[in-house]
């Protein structure tokens, strides 16, 4: 950029210089705005959860007394914490892999060349502008245990009675079901867009050597999809750390705590007990844990994945 | 052969189809009915009345969380652009000292989960007197690290020459900026517009931490509040509310879906 020359008279030595000022200036002022949202919402308060979380505090939030590691201790051993990881960990489980598997195979079924594919695409996709309250609300009333449509299906099938959300061995798997249909229209979207983006002149060649679907599955489509089945399973996996809004409508984090993901339980700590110490502790537990899973994520991901 | 592919895979499109659409036909059908009807658990209604609909609009302020709603999404969509599209002209047309170190910090952004800020932001926004208004509400979602990126990518496509020949004849960065690189970038806009609303308008969490009167409630939290209230009762009611907030983002989505897709996967992985 600056590379200088070799014989140069000190004025324009001076100008150059008031002109690296003024573009220096200029570039910092658009992205002025930017960096000020940035410090106040978003590098601020993270140190800040930081710095609570090594402090008791009291209802308005000031820290009180210097602790130390104490709240992650107290964490730790603390039976209600642990079920609540417990429940993140199962919730991640069940839901990433499923929707991600789910989604490929309506995003290979909606990537044929047919007559009225369009339509089908807008129906896979649609739940992508549905509100998490909204279908939460559906939900709930599906899994009605008296007029719900389930169990008045099941009922034909001689189950009854199943309570979908009171039950605490299957709570979780029903909220489960739900974030899987409402995750599944986002993931399909970005897993049809990557095989939209495939060069068809390699089915061509596919279709030419005469080799079975699932062997021009295997060998072309899944290699060259990686790079986005890739950013979508790392997408979904952080976004289903951050699950919140189901759980606060279909059971608020019951029954006997088998619903209470984290988020929610950073959020009861805080904003029902006001204890903001222990709540930062969690903050900073799951800022940790989503670290760790984007870090992972790149670095074995990395290297199965296929860049065209 | 080839035909009996071809009718499998409209089989298999048209079930999978029926289960994904299901939730919503089954919510738009249960707010037709009675509530004698939704209690006896049908999933036709044997006649359709709108007074589901009446009463939505009559028992809560639905119409005031409506306005509300397309306010701060409105508002946050149109920060969201001009923060972001400001920040990606300097990283791409502006040359500056320290330009990467910034680059960085906010690629950085992206790592932190909101949620694990949200503790100081409320106690933040709390002090600056902002809860319960349009404020608190939307600035602290105008900076987004992944509009940065999407529009930085289509502000690159922009062939360097055009700003060569801008600066040749004396324009000025700020007059580049607005006649022709955001003109050229209409599509791009478009899709972090369509991105923004949408996601605002679904928000749930910090909508439901600032809030606590109908002024500036939000659709979302007015859905829950219903819900909880007029639980066993009134699910006819609940639902035709469920219809009314669905309703815009499912319109946008569909306007808006190639759109979306393509812009998506920009931001995202090239």
């Amino acid at each position: 950029m600056n590379t200088p020359l070799p014989v140069q008279p000190p004025a324009s030595v001076q100008i150059r210089r008031k002109r690296t000022m003024r573009t220096t200036l200029e570039g910092i002022t658009y992205l002025l705005p930017s960096l000020i949202l940035f410090s106040i919402f978003l590098f601020y308060p993270m140190l800040r959860t930081m710095y609570l979380s090594v402090y008791l505090t009291d209802y308005q939030g000031n820290p009180v007394q210097f602790v130390g590691i104490e709240n992650f201790v107290y964490l730790l051993k603390d039976v209600n914490f642990l079920q609540s990881v417990k429940a993140t960990l199962l919730f991640v489980c069940y839901t990433v892999p499923t929707s991600v598997f789910l989604a490929l195979c309506l995003a290979l079924m909606a990537n044929e060349k047919l007559k009225g594919i369009g339509l089908f695409r807008t129906c896979f996709s649609s739940t992508m502008g549905m509100s998490v309250a909204a279908s939460s609300v559906i939900w709930m009333f599906m899994y009605n245990p008296s007029i719900g449509v389930i169990n008045k299906v099941l009922s034909l099938f001689g189950i009854s009675d199943v309570q979908w959300l009171l039950d605490p061995k299957i709570a979780l798997v029903s909220v489960a079901i739900s974030t899987i249909w409402m995750n599944t229209g986002f993931t399909f979207l970005i897993l049809l867009g990557g095989l939209q983006n495939i060069d068809p002149s390699l089915y061509e060649s596919a279709r030419i050597a005469g080799v079975s679907y699932l062997y021009q599955l295997r060998k072309v489509t899944l290699p060259l999809l990686s790079p986005t089945l890739f950013f979508v399973t790392t997408v979904s996996l952080i976004h289903s750390f951050q699950t919140f809004g189901q759980i606060d409508i279909l059971t608020k984090g019951g029954p006997m705590d088998a619903t209470n993901v984290i988020v929610y339980s950073i959020y009861k700590d805080a904003f029902i007990n006001y204890n903001f110490g222990s709540a930062s502790a969690q903050a900073v537990i799951l800022f940790f844990a989503i670290l760790v899973v984007t870090f992972l994520q790149f670095k074995f991901g990395e290297r199965k994945v296929h860049y065209q | 052969m080839n035909v009996l592919r071809t009718f499998l895979l409209y089989a298999l499109l048209i079930t999978c189809s029926v289960v994904m659409l299901f939730p919503i036909v089954y919510a738009f059908l249960i707010s037709f009915m009675s509530g004698a009807e939704v209690l006896q658990g049908h999933i036709w209604p044997q006649e359709f009345t709108t007074a589901n609909y009446v009463a939505a609009f009559r028992k809560v302020p639905l119409l005031e969380y409506l306005l509300n709603s397309f306010i701060v999404s409105f508002l946050v969509m149109l920060g969201q652009l001009i923060v972001s599209s400001l920040a990606a002209f300097a990283f791409v047309f502006l040359n500056f000292k320290g330009r990467d170190v910034l680059f960085f910090l906010c690629i950085a952004t992206m790592l932190i989960p909101w949620e694990a800020t949200m503790i100081p932001n409320f106690l933040t926004v709390q002090k600056l007197g902002w809860l319960n208004s349009y404020l608190g509400l939307t600035v602290p979602f105008f900076a987004l690290a992944f509009g940065i990126f999407l529009l930085r990518q289509h502000f690159k496509t922009i062939p360097l020459e055009l700003y060569e020949a801008a600066q040749v004849s004396g324009v000025s960065h700020f007059r580049f900026f607005w006649n022709i690189v955001l003109p050229l970038s209409k599509t791009s806009l478009i899709t972090l517009g369509i991105y923004s609303f949408l996601t605002t308008w679904n928000m749930y969490l910090w909508p439901l931490l600032v809030t606590n009167n109908d002024r500036v409630r939000t659709v979302q939290i007015g859905l829950k509040q219903m819900q909880t209230q007029e639980i066993s009762t009134e699910w006819g009611v609940v639902m035709a509310a469920v219809i009314v907030v669905i309703l815009p983002t499912l319109l946008l989505l569909f306007v808006g879906q190639k759109h979306l897709q393509k812009g998506l996967m920009q931001g995202a992985i090239k």
